[in-house]
């Protein structure tokens, strides 16, 4: 009988939330500590020349950090490294560092930083993904030849194509970024504590551009104020700012970004352009699909061939395609770089497949809830990476709870209304699957860690580097480790995020923290709980015990892959993931086609989840992760001029209020995993996928119009809407 | 630097800070209050929000010299002044906040607690639209804001002494057995649906 698994736990994290007691890394009370800040490039490309400093300005007065001043290496070391720390001469983006400046307070800082005037020699730059001169990477995947299909188009088969587009978006953690840095110890090392969801890849970073070894930088992550992806990469680029500020100042260094400030700089998602095409039988079935996925990577690498190679396996969407090709390709322009935001590309092809299949069936005259049916991937089917599902996938399950909430499969999609008046109301559609876990061999490569130690009093202790950024990582694993231990919840104690004491158990991304690290954890428990014995006494009576006869109570486990995974990294073939999440969206909407603007009612989501270790936890990501895709779908305007965004604060970078969500209805499916722990499988980024499409299909339902790009404005709609009457007036 | 003298969760302090310091910076930087969070400094999120003479207000937008003489509640008095005022342990609010799930991040908690205690003790039973008016300058970036709905509603289901709704997405969870069972059924069902393909009503509450 499972204690833990399947019931809500208190949120260890929880009572110190409520009351105002949790530690962020703004309320670190450091004594002693300067506030560091950043002199920005004001072009998009240009030669930095050189850095004036004003004589009038007392400069004893502060401690200032120049390319010139980085110990190691000027670089940001991520991917491809050639992201410099501080620019040394070439400026590739509006924003970008130029100096450092720490002062004793924000008053002196600001006069140093108006103090600081960079020459720069401006240049041409590129905002257009299709112009750009540069690819940072491509990517091919392909199955069967699809070319030959649509050269030679068998006869009664209909190929359908469409263009789509898909604009950034900010990931809107609701605390913005920051550090505390301290001067570097006696021995060199180096302590930094912030707001973060990786520790080891801010730690490699750190070791880069400091010149010392991994183990001399320290990563302490403190309460974080949401993540969402924004603070995996851009982490590594503030610790290095501020432990370079520290080092100069030979104090410690407050290095937090005001709003206006993390807006201007921080990765965003990745603005994208999706063409598609597909060939159907006239019963549907899908016979070839060729996608050409092209994203704009701003102005360095970060992350970007990873975001490329997420986005490039779902474009598919969760279906059987007897011939594919897919290529995809990341380019530079002089944005500020993109970077990771749940769903890391994701979205932006789910969208484009999506919408595709509205207009398939619209085209066929199949109702869309049955062409999707007809080609959705089922146990036994075939990937178009040649991957064979063998186990949970929830496809038709949440298909058929989808249309058992909703009757979505007998609403008249698409139909002429009969309604009058300029407010039509509008039912939406969409199907979506996502890889959990890292791409391809990622995990092998990576091989997480978790180590289990025993106190002296009985209790365990877990030591892990997954980070709680608000997803409920510290329930999770104390859920999980206490039902793997056989142990109470009381028993089990979280090591902070430390990397002084955590090992590397990979970063907090990919909707891998359950499925991945959780696994790897119920295994170090089972094998505790072996050498420790089951008995009549209590957990911590026998654990004693074990300690007092000598036992070993430390033990560490790392990742092992499911047995006869096999993937290839050059012909993009195999076992794209080790499992998928599969989800089903339905939208209602209100469109006014007087001024073009939506109102979100409704939002039915079905979403396989393997199994619901915490079921309030899991609905709380699949709501919070469905409103941030409604957001996107039409709301959340993200736009740059000259390669500078335009939003500077959160009055003009709009998210969903309360007044906006829509009234969300979640379905949770459980199709276990067996690779999984206690059969559950990655889920956070899921509910990001299938927003957009569900809500454009439902505009498309309201109006009869087919919205092609994220967001849809009210302006798009306007265009498209008085596009839709001149056509019937021609 | 400009004297202060301040009531803040029932106490008076004594303190000064710059006169254009705000209420936020001075709860902050000089009371050590860092409880009340700044999410923009701009008067955007209400993550900054806490309650003067029972009021939610913005304590980024507020000169802290202005608050002086108004009673100004935090969240780290929540729990004191609902023990003071006879209650045992947190204020209700916070209790539901905690176990509905209304919390992920936290960073927007004690702004929004405050905002729904504001409303409680001027509407002892809102209705889910007064809730979301109520929260509507309170962002949340990480929950999707249903939660927290049904934690207002949970409070206000426990200080009225009746049981609270059931939350949607448990009535509808399925059990795994259930979900083979389903998965057997489903083309069956959907062919039948096909059949009755008669442009029926579509979404059915
Ligand atoms: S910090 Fe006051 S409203 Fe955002
Ligand atoms: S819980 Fe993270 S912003 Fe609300």
């Amino acid at each position: 009988m499972e204690r833990y698994i399947g019931r809500d736990l208190a949120r260890p994290d929880g009572p110190a939330k409520v009351e105002g007691r949790a530690v962020y890394v703004a309320d670190l009370d450091v004594p002693g500590a300067w506030v560091g800040g950043v002199v920005r490039s004001t072009v998009a490309r240009g030669l930095l020349l050189g850095l004036d400093f004003d004589p009038g300005f007392d400069w004893r007065t502060v401690a200032v950090a120049t390319a010139a001043d980085v110990p190691g290496e000027n670089v940001v070391a991520l991917i491809a490294d050639d992201q410099p720390l501080l620019v040394a001469r070439e400026i590739e983006h509006w924003g970008e560092p130029l100096a450092l400046v720490a002062a004793p307070d924000e008053l002196q800082l600001a006069r140093a930083l108006a103090a600081v005037r960079p020459r720069i020699e401006a240049r041409a730059a590129c905002f257009d993904l299709e112009r750009s001169p540069r690819v940072f990477k491509s990517i091919r995947v392909a199955q069967g030849d699809a070319g030959a299909v649509f050269r030679d188009v068998p006869p009664g088969a209909r190929v359908v194509e469409g263009t789509y587009r898909t604009d950034s978006q900010e990931q809107l953690y609701v605390e913005t970024q920051g550090f505390v840095a301290f001067p570097p110890a006696s021995d060199g090392s180096v302590t930094v504590r912030g707001s973060l969801q990786c520790p080891h890849y801010v730690q490699k970073a750190l070791a880069r551009a400091l010149g010392i070894a991994p183990e001399e930088a320290r990563v302490v992550q403190l309460a974080t104020g949401g993540g969402f992806g924004g603070k995996e990469d851009y982490p590594s680029v503030l610790a290095c700012h501020a432990a370079l500020l520290a080092r100069v100042a030979r104090r410690p260094v407050r290095l937090i970004l005001g709003r206006h400030e993390d807006l201007a700089v921080t990765p965003k998602r990745h603005p994208a352009r999706v063409r598609v095409r597909a060939a159907f039988a006239a019963d549907g079935t899908g016979l070839a699909l060729e996608a050409d996925v092209l994203f704009d990577g701003g102005a360095y690498t970060t992350l970007s061939p990873v975001v490329l190679s997420r986005g490039v396996l779902h474009a598919s969407g969760p279906y059987r395609w007897p011939a594919a090709e897919i290529r995809g390709s990341v380019v530079a322009t002089n944005h500020v770089p993109y970077g990771a935001f749940r769903g890391f590309g994701a979205p932006q092809t789910c969208l484009a497949i999506e919408r595709l299949m509205d207009r398939a069936a619209r085209e066929l005259g199949i109702h869309p809830f049955e062409l999707r049916l007809r080609n959705a991937l089922r146990p036994g089917d075939t990937t178009v990476t040649g991957q064979r599902l063998e186990h949970s996938v929830g496809s038709l399950e949440v298909l058929e709870a989808i249309a058992r909430r909703t009757g979505f499969d007998r609403h008249a999609w698409g139909a002429p209304h009969a309604e009058s008046g300029p407010r039509r109301r509008g039912l939406g559609f969409s199907f979506f699957f996502h890889g959990a876990g890292f791409t391809g061999s990622g995990e092998e490569l990576l091989r997480g860690r978790v180590s289990l130690a025993l106190l002296p009093d009985g209790r365990v202790e877990v030591l892990a580097g997954s980070t709680e950024i608000g997803q409920g990582t510290q329930a999770l694993f104390t859920a999980i480790a206490a039902e793997a231990l056989g142990a109470d919840a009381a028993d089990v104690v979280l090591a902070t995020p430390d990397t002084a004491r955590v090992p590397d158990s990979g970063p907090t991304v990919a909707s891998r923290t359950c499925m991945v690290v959780g696994g790897v954890l119920a295994a170090a428990a089972a094998e505790l709980r072996q050498r420790v014995g089951d008995g009549a006494a209590s957990w911590r009576e026998r654990a004693r015990a074990f300690l007092a006869g000598g036992g070993d109570g430390a033990v560490t486990r790392a990742y092992a892959p499911p047995p006869g995974a096999r993937w290839d990294e050059h012909s993009y073939r195999g076992d794209a993931y080790p499992v998928y999440g599969w989800a089903a969206d339905v939208a209602e909407v209100f469109v006014d086609e007087d001024t073009g603007e939506v109102d979100v009612a409704r939002l039915w989501t079905a979403v396989d989840v393997g199994r619901a270790l915490q079921p309030r936890l899991v609905t709380g990501q699949i709501e919070g992760g469905a409103l941030q895709a409604v957001g996107w779908a039409h709301r959340e305007v993200v736009s740059a001029r000259d390669g500078r965004c335009e939003q500077d604060r959160l009055a003009t970078c709009i998210v969903p209020t309360t007044l906006d969500a829509p009234r969300f209805d979640v379905t949770l499916v459980e199709v276990p995993y067996p690779g999984g722990p206690f059969g559950a499988k990655g889920v956070g980024e899921l509910p990001m996928d299938g927003g957009a499409p569900a809500v454009l299909s439902a505009i498309e339902d309201a109006t009869g119009i087919h919205p092609a790009q994220v967001p849809a404005t009210p302006e798009r709609i306007l265009d498209l809407l008085v596009a839709r009457a001149e056509e019937a007036h021609a | 630097m400009r004297p202060l003298r301040l009531t803040v969760n029932g106490d008076t302090l004594e303190t000064a800070a710059p006169a254009h310091w705000t209420l936020l910076e001075v709860l902050r930087y000089r009371l050590g209050l860092t409880g009340s969070k700044q999410g923009c400094d701009k008067g955007d999120c209400g993550a900054c929000t806490v309650l003067v003479d029972g009021r939610p207000q913005l304590a980024c937008l507020t000169l802290a010299a202005l608050a002086e003489g108004h009673a100004i509640t935090t969240i780290e008095g929540l729990m004191p002044l609902h023990v003071a005022a006879g209650g045992d342990g947190p204020d209700p609010v916070q209790g539901a906040f905690d176990r509905c799930g209304a919390l992920q991040c936290g960073f927007c908690q004690p702004g929004m607690m405050l905002s729904a205690r504001a409303l409680l003790n001027r509407n002892p039973c809102p209705t889910r639209g007064e809730i979301r008016e109520a929260l509507s300058g309170n962002l949340c970036r990480c929950t999707g804001y249903t939660q927290i709905f049904e934690a207002v509603e949970l409070a206000v289901a426990e200080s009225l002494g009746v049981a609270p709704a059931p939350r949607a997405w448990e009535e509808q969870r399925m059990k795994p057995a259930e979900a083979q069972e389903q998965a057997r059924r489903a083309a069956a069902a959907l062919a039948a649906a096909r059949e009755r393909n008669d442009g029926g009503p579509g979404a059915r509450s």
